[in-house]
């Protein structure tokens, strides 16, 4: 199985400011991938190489097994942060842009799509609710046929209820098309809701990645008596922990059983997982984030 | 994407194509008139056509409109091109699609800049056409009222034939350039709009003169072919900075780049010795009115002629630099070509700067 992304010492630098550094990742195809990270986290940057908009500094980027760049656009479905439209043209003169630069053009898929949405065609995108905007962007992305699809944040300035709307619609498109789906956020809840993949992007690193059924089956979280941390078995990786006078919090990642009883063992959620990755990303912040007790 | 370029350059395309369709028109119904009352009869063309206003109008605006679709085609059609796209963020929508980069802008630099190019020349060529009969009369020596410069003449020059071709289509592709570099479109379109004006001052003074080598001819000062005396100093006792003598024998309507007085030994010379102020005509007798200069300069005084005299026995030439009337074309053509080859390398730095990074 060919990789949807895989980046090799990728590096990015805007004047004398690295967005990205040494980002060497590598995304299944196939898969609804979810990419979070902190703002400033260098996911932008990472998906913009992969479209082509952007060159590497240093590195090198795969798309779908080819280098990436504007030979591959064609394979790509790429919906941009804040989903630019053109403000003056309506959602008809958008569709037959779409026809008119893509070979592989689903004119049928399109106005089906607007047509579900119950949008008017003739209505100008600069009329349109971000959602409905965010929406036309999509329609845009999936009616190319790509092979990949990439959506930049796409829900990042979206109420609650069209962000759910359109991740909904997303995952049924996706569903039907069998796309491959690279989708950034820095909310953890909107990848939970729709991909099956996650990364973790911090400071340009991959803190962890894999598949979130995985991730949340083989991450515990155990309190107990004080004790140090060291002195866990060799199998549990402790990604945090944080104690009080009497009473240790730890949070581990391990694929076997937790036999201990002194722990009193309880299952994380996604945001868990992904908050204690990334505070453990920054160690000198890790004393004023306690990152385990804000969660209850 | 032919498409594209279309549906996003419409307006703007047709509301300088509706302001040059208006000027062709009129140009269009009276030139006929125009050359009619030529063929008539040369003399005294100019005067008789003055009589009715339309014709004063029409030679103004015409002129004037050439001389403006090259920045308001650099600053309303080049700079938001890719300017504009870069604002709003919908390079991302647009430059993501199957085609490459590339290929959008030279899709929309090659439709929307022959547009210009189009557009421009059929305005220039109209009022060319249109004023031919006048720039001939002018030519032959006639002029009267706001029909007073041969068409060699820098003011003119520029509004007439092939030049104003070539200025479109650098304003344009400077105008892409520029929007590509800034960012912002208000920004690059004042940026165009001053920088094509400039260039249009600039190109007279600096370009043309050198496309091709002025003629020479040395002249000597006559009390006849005298234009003028520049002075310096107190009114009683001044002294001749520079003198200017009328050119002849090169027929009307070439371009004078320059006049130097120099010596037998052929040096310029950056003062004339102080006899020459004998040279200056005596003023006209008293405050009687003009009618009478002319009887007075007809007669002139025997020191002037002794001045005069003096001048040429040793030596003094007028050395006059200047393009005569039948180059016209040739400096057309050289400077469309200077000024093509200028939008071509515009268009060129656009490319490579496009294909780099840009979000």
């Amino acid at each position: 199985m060919t990789a949807a992304l895989q980046a090799q010492g990728l590096g990015k630098k805007y004047g004398r400011r690295w967005a990205l550094t040494d980002c060497t990742l590598d995304v299944p195809a196939g898969r609804v991938v979810g990419l979070v990270g902190p703002n400033g986290a260098g996911k932008s940057t990472l998906l913009n190489l992969a479209v082509g908009m952007l060159t590497p500094t240093t590195g090198s980027i795969e798309v779908l097994g080819s280098p990436a760049g504007s030979s591959q656009l064609a394979r790509i479905g790429f919906v941009a942060q804040d989903t630019p439209t053109y403000a003056r043209l309506s959602i008809a003169d958008h569709l037959k842009l779409g026809a008119s630069l893509n070979p592989a053009w689903d004119k049928t898929l399109a106005t089906d799509r607007i047509e579900s949405l119950g949008l008017n065609p003739k209505q100008r995108a600069g009329r349109l609710s971000g959602g409905q905007r965010a929406q036309l962007a999509l329609t845009l992305g999936i009616a190319k046929r790509p092979e990949l699809l990439i959506l930049d944040e796409p829900v990042a300035a979206l109420d609650p209820l069209a962000r759910r709307e359109f991740l909904q619609d997303l995952m049924e498109a996706v569903a039907e098309h069998e796309l491959s789906v690279v989708l950034s956020s820095h909310l953890v809840s909107d990848v939970e809701r729709s991909c099956d993949y996650l990364v973790v992007l911090v400071d340009s690193r991959v803190q962890i990645a894999g598949d979130i059924d995985t991730l949340l089956a083989t991450h515990y979280r155990l309190v107990g008596p004080r004790r140090d941390e060291k002195s866990l078995p060799h199998n549990q990786h402790v990604i945090a922990a944080s104690h009080t006078d009497r009473q240790s919090t730890v949070l581990i990642r391990t694929d076997e059983p937790i036999l201990d009883p002194a722990w009193t063992v309880t299952q994380l959620t996604l945001e868990d997982v992904v908050l204690a990755y990334m505070g453990r990303s920054s160690p000198s912040k890790q004393n004023d984030r306690p990152v385990l007790e804000v969660q209850r | 994407m032919m498409w594209l370029t279309w549906r996003q350059f419409r307006l703007q395309a047709l509301v300088i194509g509706a302001a040059v369709a208006l000027i062709v028109v009129f140009l269009l119904a009276t030139g006929p008139g125009l050359q009619d009352e030529y063929q008539l009869a040369h003399e005294g063309f100019l005067s008789r056509i003055s009589f009715d206003q339309i014709n004063e109008y029409l030679y103004i605006v015409g002129q004037a409109a050439v001389y403006a679709a090259p920045p308001v085609i650099g600053a309303f059609w080049g700079a938001p091109l890719i300017a504009r796209e870069l604002e709003m963020g919908t390079h991302r929508l647009v430059w993501t699609q199957s085609i490459s980069r590339t290929r959008w802008l030279v899709t929309k630099l090659l439709c929307t800049g022959l547009a210009a190019i189009a557009l421009t020349g059929l305005l220039s060529l109209a009022v060319t056409w249109w004023a031919d009969p006048i720039d001939d009369a002018l030519n032959h020596g006639d002029f009267n009222g706001v029909f007073n410069l041969p068409r060699l003449l820098p003011p003119v020059f520029g509004a007439r034939g092939v030049a104003p071709i070539g200025y479109a289509a650098f304003a344009f592709a400077l105008g892409v350039a520029v929007g590509l570099v800034t960012r912002r479109s208000v920004v690059a379109i004042a940026i165009t709009l001053a920088a094509v004006i400039a260039i249009q001052i600039a190109t007279p003074m600096f370009l043309r003169p050198h496309l091709m080598t002025p003629l020479q001819a040395s002249v000597i000062v006559t009390a006849e072919n005298m234009r003028g005396l520049q002075l310096s100093g107190p009114e009683t006792n001044p002294e001749v900075m520079r003198i200017e003598a009328r050119l002849e024998g090169v027929g009307e309507g070439f371009w004078k780049i320059s006049e130097n007085t120099v010596n037998a030994a052929g040096q310029v010379q950056k003062t004339l010795p102080d006899w020459v102020v004998n040279c200056i005509p005596p003023p006209p007798g008293g405050p009687t009115g003009e009618g009478k200069i002319q009887a007075k300069t007809a007669q002139v005084s025997p020191t002037v002629t002794a001045c005069f005299q003096r001048l040429a026995d040793e030596g003094y030439r007028q050395q006059i630099s200047y393009h005569p009337a039948s180059r016209f074309w040739d400096l057309q053509w050289r400077e469309t070509g200077v000024f093509l080859i200028l939008a071509l390398a515009l268009s060129g730095f656009s490319l490579w700067r496009i294909r780099r990074d840009l979000t």
